[in-house]
């Protein structure tokens, strides 16, 4: 991340914003203040965040869940990551109608990791069936023993 | 586009259509559920997740190095590039500086695995519009690039071949006449492709000013690679972001230029791919002149534990930008790592694009896309 973005977004939102060690990635301690800061990435014009090119969540453990979103400026050709980590009730706002394009890795997150977005168009699940149960990828995560009364292969055995 | 003026003189109810998960111009496990009105479609709903075989909930309990065939088995198409991403982002997290033959190779076989994915391409989009000739040349072809695969590494279409910290085997004997000799019989072949598929009149009236892409709802979209590119845009990670030894060589990013009709139709995203070829041939031999000497094994990790932090890295496969999204605990197991897969973005912009066309043109949209499943659900 180049040191005039840390500016930019330094004297724009010096209180809601923290930046990592090695200033890699900028952290967003109040998650209801990412709706306007997504919105300044999007349309300032020193800025021009046009790409959003992933958004992954991840389970932090000790009922903590966060969400990378890693922003690329097509013209400007530079580069940023921003970190939201809540706790795993607290919702974080959707940014679907931003870059569209996070409409599909919302709902990806929201099935195998629980978090959810508000004001997403459609949060539903989107890789595993509509009826499964729990969300996979947290660490607590505990595999069924029965999906819609059929077993869920487990080891060897089920399948030799 | 189509337009119904008054609905009231025609007065005909919305259908609801499943096309799919079987059904051969899906390429794969895709369910459309499709909103048409007669035979124009209002709306398209991609239903995916049929080939989900929990990807990157494997990844959390095998260590860096069994995680590489899985990633083989993500884009089955263009193997190499889903095993040469990955690798890319565990050296980034390992802070490896790699031989510089090891880069050679690696740009030598991803290249060639392009220009096979997109023959694939090229064929099965004309298989999606009718016709059947041009389908049977690119396999013909295809399979010489996979007899070159298999000299290399033994497999025809999962290698395991680029591992973290460099590949598994050095190039064999004859490996570098045989590659000119292949691209010395390829290239003629892509002018009669031209001939049979590109100008042809019919294959034009199915594929010209279909499906247009305005950039801007690309880019909103997530849309990358050839996808994209046929919309005009020069977003090529391997000129804009040189990874590798990429920018050693002379290339360039053809772009889609509205030759047919609209600049970003269906056409153009084809075309984009029949160009691109021939710059993969033209890196190819480039690099097969200048391959330096050295040891492919010479900083192979013999265990590999990275330290404590995160890593997002990308790639220009043949689909478009691949990233990869590793958090590392300082284990030798992942934390969590999330693959960023082009085809699904791409497939995302399908409603935008095919609606308001006729049925038969969502076919054509399709394939223009060139979606792999198995990328799309991991």
């Amino acid at each position: 991340m180049s040191i005039k973005i840390i500016d930019i977004l330094d004297k724009k939102f010096k209180d809601s914003i923290n930046f990592s060690e090695n200033q890699n990635s900028l952290f967003i301690d109040d998650p209801s203040k990412w709706d306007k800061i997504s919105k300044f990435l999007h349309q300032n014009k020193d800025l021009k965040f046009d790409y959003l090119m992933c958004l992954s969540g991840y389970d932090l453990t000790d009922n903590k869940l966060g969400v990378a979103y890693n922003l690329y400026s097509t013209s400007l050709k530079h580069y940023l990551e921003v970190r939201i980590e809540v706790e795993s009730e607290i919702e974080i706002p959707s940014v679907a109608n931003l870059w569209r394009t996070a409409n599909w890795h919302e709902r990806e997150a929201y099935d195998l990791l629980g978090i959810k977005f508000t004001d997403h168009p459609e949060l539903k699940r989107i890789l595993l069936p509509e009826d499964w149960e729990g969300h996979p990828l947290k660490k607590d995560y505990e595999t069924p023993d029965f999906y819609n009364g059929m077993p869920v292969p487990k080891d060897k055995s089920y399948w030799e | 586009m189509f337009k119904i003026i008054d609905k009231s003189i025609i007065s005909a109810d919305e259908m609801v259509l499943n096309m799919g998960p079987q059904h051969p111009s899906t390429h794969g496990v895709l369910r459309l559920k499709i909103i048409t009105d007669g035979e124009i479609v209002s709306k398209v709903e991609p239903i995916i997740g049929y080939l989900h075989r929990c990807f990157e909930k494997h990844c959390e309990s095998l260590s860096y190095e069994q995680i590489v065939p899985f990633t083989d088995r993500c884009d089955y198409l263009a193997s190499m590039h889903m095993s040469h991403s990955y690798s890319m982002a565990v050296e980034k997290l390992l802070d490896l500086e790699l031989p510089e033959r090891v880069e050679y190779i690696r740009v030598i076989v991803a290249e060639l695995q392009r220009i096979a994915s997109h023959l694939i391409a090229v064929g099965v989009f004309g298989l999606d519009v009718g016709a059947i000739t041009p389908f049977t040349w690119t396999l013909r072809d295809r399979e010489r690039i996979l007899d070159l695969f298999e000299m290399l590494c033994g497999a025809r279409l999962l290698y395991n071949y680029v591992w973290p910290g460099g590949v598994s085997h050095d190039l064999p004997p004859k490996f570098i006449e045989e590659t000119h000799k292949f691209l010395d019989y390829f290239l003629p072949q892509i002018d009669e492709y031209n001939q049979i598929l590109s100008t042809n009149k019919i294959f034009i009236e199915r594929s010209a000013d279909v499906g247009v892409l305005p950039l801007e709802v690309g880019i909103n979209y997530g849309v990358t690679g050839p996808t994209l590119r046929g919309s005009g845009s020069t977003f090529d990670l391997r000129k804009d972001e040189p990874y590798s030894v990429y920018n050693k060589f002379d290339f360039d990013v053809p772009v889609g230029e509205g030759l047919m009709g609209t600049v970003g139709d269906c056409w153009d995203r084809y075309y984009v791919k029949v160009l691109e070829m021939k710059e993969s041939a033209k890196i190819i031999r480039q690099a097969l002149d200048s391959i330096p000497k050295g040891d492919v094994h010479e900083v192979l990790p013999k265990k590999i534990r990275p330290p404590k932090g995160e890593v997002y890295s990308r790639y220009e496969s043949a689909r478009g930008d691949v990233g990869f999204y590793i958090r590392s605990a300082g284990k030798n197991m992942p934390d969590r790592l999330k693959m960023r897969s082009p085809a699904y973005c791409n497939l995302s912009v399908l409603n935008e694009i095919s609606a308001g066309w006729m049925m038969s043109d969502v076919i054509a949209v399709l394939g223009s896309l060139d979606i792999v499943l198995g990328e799309i659900d991991r």
